[in-house]
C-alpha cells in the first residue's frame, strides 16, 4: 500500500488551549507547523467551566499574554462577563477571571489559527510517533499517512483512551462525546514512556428556560472591566455583561446523594484514575465534609447564542436518574431539564517526571509535551505549559537556548517546575499557595517580569517593547522623585491627612512615607504632590505598589536571591550519581530517576536530604575540576 | 559562590583557657563592627588581613567579654571568605554567649561541616581532603538529625508540633480562602488570628525563655544532692527546676523511683539524680539518707550537700564530708532564714568544699550558688560535648526565627494589611519550626488546604 508522505519542522498533536498555544507559537516563530486534531469543529473547546482566569490562574494568562501567548487577547474578544476577585487583598492575589461565552472563544480561536501564516490544521488522529536513535523523526497518523518533522509537541488533553462515566453508563468517547484517541498510549509506552490514568469531571447543563432565576442570588460582573491582555485597550471591554446566579445545596440533596453513593463509578471502585482534590464532584464533597449543611452551586451562562447554563459546583458521575433528583432539590432547579447530564472521564496522562523544565522528554530529544496530557488540570495550565513547550520546541530547531522559567520569575515557571519535580498523583492545579515569591509574581507586573523574554523570542513585538521599556523607566524615576520629595507639616498637608483619618505630621516626611501609611495610597496625595506630572494609570499602579509594599517585596527578593544561588549551579547532564559516594541509597534513586538540571531542583525532590544536597554539591566542585 | 555568613564555636569545650569563635562570610566584617568596641575605636573591618586586635565585645551597650579578634581578608582563609575568629575567655558560658551575640547580629548557626565545605568548595583543600569533609558533614547531619530527635522526646517536641498545626491551619485557612474567594469567607478574620498569633508567640517565648536558662548541653553535669531528711533538698530541688521547663527529661525505669531531672543555671546544665529519692524521702522520717547517699555520690561528677543549718551536726555529716573529698562539691547550708545554730566556719573546718548560705525556701542565696557553679565551669572543670551544645543552640535559633516572623504577622496585623500579607510570615515561622523537629514544607499546605476547606468547583 503506497504511504503518504509529509513534511514539516513541527508537529502539533491536540487543538485544545495547549496546542493552540504550542502551534500559534511555533508558526508565528517562522516555522511550518501541522496541528492535528480528532475534529476541526473543537479547536480551543471548553468542556468544562465557561470562565477562564481565576485565582493564580489569571496570573498564568496574564504571563501567557507577556510572553506573546494567545488565550488573553482571544478572552478579551469573547467574554460576556468579567471580575477583579480578590480586590479587598494584596495586589499579589487579586486576580481577573471572566466568562467566556464558550462557542465564540472557540470559533475566535479558529480563526486566528486559520489566519496564521505557517500554520496547517489537519483533522486526523495521530497513532503513532516515530522515533529514531532517541531523536523524534515524525508522527504516524490513522490513515497511515506519516508526517516528518524536526520537534512535536504532545498535547493530547483528556482524549487518550478517554472513557466518561454516568453511573453505570460507561461511553469510550472523550468529552462532549468526541472521538477519543485509542493508540498514541501504545506507541508512547513502546518508546519507553511511564503513563499515569487520572480522571476528572463536569456537572450537567441546564436548559436556561426551566431554571428559576428568582430563588436566586444575582452575581454581577464588575462594573469596570479591567483586559487581559496587556495589548488590549480597556475601553474596547467595556459592554453589557451577562449576570451569574448563586443558589445552594441542602440536606435533602445531600441526602439522596447519600443514598446513592453505592451506584456512583468512584465509590463503587469503577473509576481506575486518580482525581483532583480541589474539584471534587457533589458526592465527593457530601462525603469529605459530612458537617456542612450545603453548598455552594453558581449558575453560569454557557454563551449567548445558546439555552445551556452550566451548574458550578456539582460535577457528578451519578447514574441520570439520580442526577435528576439531586438537581431538583436546589431552589430554582426544581423543574429544571437537563440538556446534557454531568460525567466523570478518565484518561491516559505521563508522569511528567520524564520531562525537562524546557518540557522536552528526557530520554526522545525533539519530543515536548503539554496541558492535560502532562498531569495538569484547567485550560490556563495547559495554555501556559502549551506556550512554553511550542516556544522550546522551534528554539530547539533554531538552534537558539531553549527558556525555562524559574520559581522566582513566574507561576509558569512554579507550575512547570512542580509538574517535573514533584510526584504528582492527582491532575495539578495552580494555586497562589504554590508560589513562595508570589508578592513578585503579580497580575499586574507580568508584563514587566516578562515581556522582555517575549521579545527576545521573537513573540513580542517591538512596539510593545519599546513602550514597555518606556514605562520601566518613568516607574523607576517616579518612585525615586517620591521617595525624595519632603513635605512638610503644613495646614494643605494635615487637611489632607485629617481626610483620611490619617496621624498628622510632627515634622517633615517624604511623599513615599506616606504612601506607606495603610489608609493612603499614590492617587490620594495627588492634591499635595506638586510635581507630579505622571498620567499613566499603569505607571500609578506599580508606583504604589512598589512603594507601599517595599518592606515584603525587599524580603521577598532577598529570598530569591538565595533560592537563585541553588538554582544556578547546573547539574551536568548524564551525571553519575553512582560515583558519588556519600549520597544515601533513596537519594541517590531519586536524583537517578529524575535527573534534576539544577542543584536547587534536586533540593526540591521529595526524598533528597540536605545533607545530600551538601554532599552534591562538593562532588559537583570535584567535578568541574577535572 | 556567594553564601551567607556562618559563625561557630572552632575550640573544643574543654578544659581550655580560651575559647575561638570563627565567623565566616561576606558579613563577617559588618557583623564585627557591629559587635567589636576598643580604646581607640577601631574598625576592624578596615584593618589590615591577618592582624590581631585586642578589645571587648559589646551586645548592644551590654560589655560581653574583653577579647582579641583575628582579622583575615578573602581568599587567604581556611573557607576561603572573609574570616574574623573571636578568642574569648575560656568556659562554655562565655564562648557560648559570644557566639550568640555574633549570631544575633546577623551571623547563622554552621551546620556540622561547614566551615570545611566551604574550603573544599573554594577551592582551599585538596581532593583527598574533601572525601573526608564529606564523610564527616554525612555523618555529622546523621548524628545531629538524630541527636536532636533524642532531645525532642517528649514535652518541646510536643509543644512543636502542636504549633505547627495551629500554623498550618491558619495558614491554609487564609490561602482557601485566597484561592477560593467566592466559596469561603475571611472577612473580620484577622481579630480571631491576632489571637491565635499571640499565644503561639506566648509558647515560644516561654521555650525560648527556658533554652536561655541553658538547655545548651544535652548531657549536663550529673549532679546529685544529698542531705539529711528535712534538710530542705526538695525545696532546693523546686527552686533550680522552675516552674515551667521545657526540656524535662523523664528517663523512665522499670518503676517510678528511678528519676532525673534537668535543670539550666547560667547556661550550665545540671542533670540532678534520683529525684524521685529526694522527694520520696522529704516526708518520710527514715535512716536510709547516708547510705543512699553514698551511693549516688560514687557515680555523681558534682554535689550538692544540703546541710539543715537550725540542727547542729552529728556523726552522719562528718561522714559525709569524708565522702565530698575527692568530688566536685558545694556544701549548702541551708534554712538561712531560720535560727542557725551551724556556722559556716564550722563547715570549713570539716570539709574541703565551698559553704554557701542559702534559703530554698525563700530563694535566697541562689544566685550566688548559680554564680559559684558558673566559676567552677569557667576554669573548665567540667568536660562537655560540643556537637550537642550546637544543635541545641540551633533550636534555640530557630525558635527565634519563628518569634520574630509571628512578630512580623502581628505587625502586619496592626497595620491593616491584607490577610495574604499574613501568610508569607506564617510560613516563614512554620518552616522555622519545621526544622527543629526536622520535618520540612513540601506539601504540607496543599494537604491541608484540601482536607480541611471543602474548594472548588
Amino acid at each position: 500500500m503506497p504511504v503518504l508522505e509529509k513534511s514539516c519542522d513541527v508537529v502539533v498533536v491536540g487543538a485544545g488551549h495547549a496546542g493552540c498555544e504550542a502551534a500559534l507559537a511555533a508558526a508565528r516563530l517562522g516555522l511550518e507547523t501541522v496541528i492535528f486534531t480528532v475534529s476541526v469543529d473543537s479547536i480551543a473547546l471548553m468542556p468544562c467551566n465557561p470562565n477562564i482566569g481565576g485565582s493564580s490562574k489569571g496570573h498564568l494568562v496574564r504571563e501567557i499574554d507577556a510572553l506573546g501567548g494567545e488565550m488573553g487577547k482571544n478572552i478579551d474578544k469573547t467574554f460576556i462577563q468579567s471580575k477583579m476577585l480578590n480586590v479587598s487583598k494584596g495586589p499579589a492575589v487579586h486576580s481577573l477571571r471572566a466568562q467566556a461565552d464558550k462557542a465564540e472563544y472557540s470559533r475566535s480561536m479558529r480563526n486566528v489559527l486559520e489566519a496564521q501564516e505557517h500554520l496547517t490544521i489537519k483533522q486526523a488522529e495521530v497513532t503513532d510517533i516515530i522515533v529514531e536513535d532517541g531523536n523524534i523523526t515524525g508522527v504516524k497518523t490513522f490513515t497511515g499517512t506519516i508526517y516528518h518533522c524536526k520537534a512535536a509537541v504532545l498535547c493530547t488533553g483528556t482524549y487518550l483512551k478517554a472513557r466518561c462515566l454516568t453511573g453505570e453508563s460507561i461511553t469510550h468517547t472523550g468529552p462532549n462525546g468526541l472521538q477519543a484517541a485509542n493508540y498514541l498510549t501504545d506507541s508512547l509506552k513502546a518508546n519507553g514512556i511511564e503513563m499515569f490514568r487520572f480522571k476528572t469531571g463536569t456537572p450537567a447543563r441546564m436548559d436556561k428556560n426551566s431554571i428559576d432565576f428568582s430563588k436566586m442570588e444575582a452575581q454581577y460582573g464588575d462594573e469596570r472591566i479591567v483586559p487581559f491582555s496587556f495589548s488590549t485597550n480597556p475601553e474596547d471591554v467595556q459592554k453589557e455583561q451577562i449576570a451569574c446566579y448563586l443558589t445552594y445545596t441542602n440536606e435533602e440533596t445531600h441526602e439522596i446523594i447519600r443514598n446513592n453513593l453505592d451506584r456512583s463509578p468512584i465509590y463503587a471502585g469503577i473509576i481506575e484514575g486518580t482525581g483532583p482534590r480541589y474539584c471534587p464532584s457533589i458526592e465527593d464533597k457530601v462525603v469529605k465534609f459530612a458537617d456542612k449543611n450545603r453548598h455552594q452551586v453558581f449558575l453560569e451562562p454557557e454563551g449567548i447564542h445558546t439555552n445551556e447554563w452550566y451548574v458550578g459546583g456539582m460535577s457528578s458521575s451519578l447514574p441520570e436518574d439520580v442526577q435528576e433528583m439531586m438537581y431538583h432539590t436546589v431552589p430554582g432547579l426544581e423543574n429544571a431539564k437537563i440538556v446534557r447530564n454531568a460525567y466523570a472521564i478518565e484518561y491516559d496522562c505521563i508522569n511528567a517526571r520524564q520531562l525537562n523544565p524546557t518540557l522536552e522528554f528526557k530520554n526522545i530529544k525533539g519530543l515536548f509535551s503539554g496541558g492535560q496530557f502532562n498531569g495538569s488540570s484547567g485550560y490556563e495550565e495547559a495554555a501556559a505549559q502549551g506556550l512554553i513547550a511550542g516556544i522550546n520546541a522551534s528554539l530547539k530547531i533554531l538552534g537558539r537556548e531553549m527558556i525555562v522559567l524559574d520559581r522566582s520569575e513566574a507561576y509558569i515557571g512554579v507550575l512547570i517546575d512542580d509538574l517535573v519535580t514533584k510526584e504528582n498523583r492527582e491532575p495539578y492545579r495552580m494555586m497562589t499557595s504554590r508560589a513562595e515569591y508570589r508578592l513578585l509574581l503579580r497580575q499586574d507586573n507580568a508584563d514587566m517580569r516578562l515581556s522582555e523574554k517575549g521579545h527576545e523570542i521573537g513573540l513580542i513585538s517591538q512596539e510593545q517593547y519599546d513602550l514597555l521599556i518606556k514605562r520601566k523607566k518613568e516607574i523607576a524615576e517616579e518612585i525615586n522623585r517620591l521617595e525624595h520629595t519632603n513635605v512638610g507639616a503644613n495646614e494643605e498637608v494635615q487637611s489632607l491627612l485629617r481626610q483620611y483619618n490619617s496621624t498628622e505630621l510632627k515634622s517633615g516626611t517624604t511623599l513615599a512615607e506616606l504612601i506607606r501609611r495603610p489608609e493612603l495610597n499614590y492617587d490620594l496625595l495627588a492634591p499635595i504632590d506638586k510635581k507630579r506630572t505622571n498620567t499613566d494609570y499603569r505607571v500609578a499602579e506599580q508606583v504604589n505598589i512598589s512603594i507601599k509594599y517595599k518592606g515584603y517585596i525587599d524580603r521577598q527578593l532577598k529570598q530569591v536571591e538565595q533560592y537563585k544561588k541553588l538554582e544556578n549551579k547546573k547539574i551536568p547532564e548524564n551525571f553519575d550519581y553512582d560515583k558519588v559516594g556519600s549520597l544515601r541509597i533513596e537519594a541517590r534513586q531519586k536524583l537517578k530517576l529524575f535527573q534534576p538540571v539544577s542543584i536547587g531542583q534536586a533540593s526540591r525532590i521529595s526524598g533528597v536530604s540536605p545533607a545530600d544536597i551538601s554532599v552534591l554539591l562538593v562532588y559537583m566542585e570535584q567535578y568541574r575540576g577535572k | 559562590m556567594k553564601q551567607d555568613t556562618i559563625a561557630a564555636i572552632a575550640t573544643g569545650m574543654t578544659n581550655s583557657g580560651i575559647g575561638i569563635i570563627r565567623v565566616s562570610g561576606e558579613e563577617a566584617f559588618s557583623i564585627i563592627d557591629k559587635i567589636y568596641r576598643s580604646k581607640g575605636n577601631k574598625i576592624l573591618s578596615k584593618e589590615k588581613s591577618h592582624t590581631i586586635h585586642y578589645g571587648y565585645i559589646y551586645d548592644g551597650e551590654d560589655m560581653v567579654d574583653e577579647v582579641l579578634v583575628s582579622v583575615m581578608r578573602a581568599p587567604r582563609t581556611y573557607t576561603g571568605e572573609n574570616t574574623v575568629e573571636i578568642n574569648c575567655h575560656g568556659g562554655l558560658f562565655i564562648v557560648q554567649k559570644v557566639l550568640e551575640v555574633v549570631l544575633k547580629y546577623g551571623a547563622r548557626m554552621a551546620e556540622p561541616g561547614e566551615f570545611s565545605k566551604r574550603g573544599f568548595l573554594n577551592g582551599k583543600m585538596d581532593l583527598s581532603k574533601a572525601e573526608a569533609v564529606m564523610d564527616l558533614i554525612h555523618s555529622k547531619s546523621e548524628y545531629a538529625y538524630k541527636n536532636s530527635l533524642n532531645q525532642l522526646k517528649g514535652n518541646l517536641f510536643a509543644k512543636i508540633k502542636e504549633c505547627r498545626e495551629k500554623l498550618i491551619y491558619e495558614i491554609a485557612f487564609i490561602e482557601s480562602a485566597l484561592d477560593d474567594p467566592e466559596h469561603i469567607d475571611i472577612n473580620g478574620y484577622s481579630e480571631k488570628l491576632k489571637i491565635t498569633v499571640k499565644e503561639l508567640e506566648k509558647i515560644i517565648g516561654k521555650l525560648i525563655d527556658s533554652s536561655m536558662n541553658g538547655k545548651i548541653i544535652k548531657e549536663g553535669i550529673k549532679t546529685v544532692i544529698v542531705g539529711k531528711p528535712n534538710a530542705g533538698k526538695s525545696s532546693l530541688l523546686n527552686v533550680l527546676l522552675g516552674e515551667e521547663r521545657a526540656i524535662v527529661t523523664d528517663i523512665e525505669g522499670t518503676t517510678r523511683d528511678v528519676l532525673e531531672e534537668s535543670v539550666n543555671l547560667g547556661g550550665i546544665k545540671l542533670v540532678i539524680m534520683d529525684t524521685a529519692g529526694i522527694r520520696d524521702t522529704e516526708d518520710i522520717v527514715e535512716k536510709i539518707g547516708v547510705e543512699k547517699a553514698k551511693d549516688h555520690v560514687k557515680n555523681a561528677d558534682f554535689i550538692m550537700y544540703v546541710v539543715d543549718s537550725s540542727k547542729p551536726l552529728d556523726e552522719n555529716d562528718n561522714e559525709i564530708f569524708q565522702m565530698l573529698k575527692d568530688k566536685k562539691s558545694l556544701v549548702l547550708l541551708n534554712k538561712m532564714d531560720l535560727n542557725t545554730v551551724v556556722t559556716e566556719d564550722e563547715i570549713k573546718r570539716k570539709t574541703e568544699s565551698e559553704v554557701i548560705s542559702i534559703s530554698a525556701k525563700e530563694n535566697i542565696g541562689i544566685d550566688v550558688l548559680t554564680e559559684k557553679i558558673k566559676n567552677m565551669f569557667l576554669h573548665g572543670e567540667i568536660d562537655f560535648n560540643e556537637d550537642i551544645m550546637i544543635t541545641n543552640l540551633r533550636h534555640k535559633n530557630l525558635l527565634e526565627e519563628a518569634l520574630e516572623s509571628l512578630k512580623m504577622v502581628e505587625q502586619s496585623i496592626e497595620n491593616n494589611m491584607p490577610e495574604d500579607f499574613y501568610s508569607i510570615d506564617l510560613m516563614s515561622a512554620y518552616a522555622a519550626l519545621g526544622y527543629i523537629i526536622g520535618e520540612e514544607v513540601e506539601e504540607d499546605l496543599v494537604d491541608e488546604i484540601f482536607s480541611k476547606f471543602c474548594m472548588g468547583k
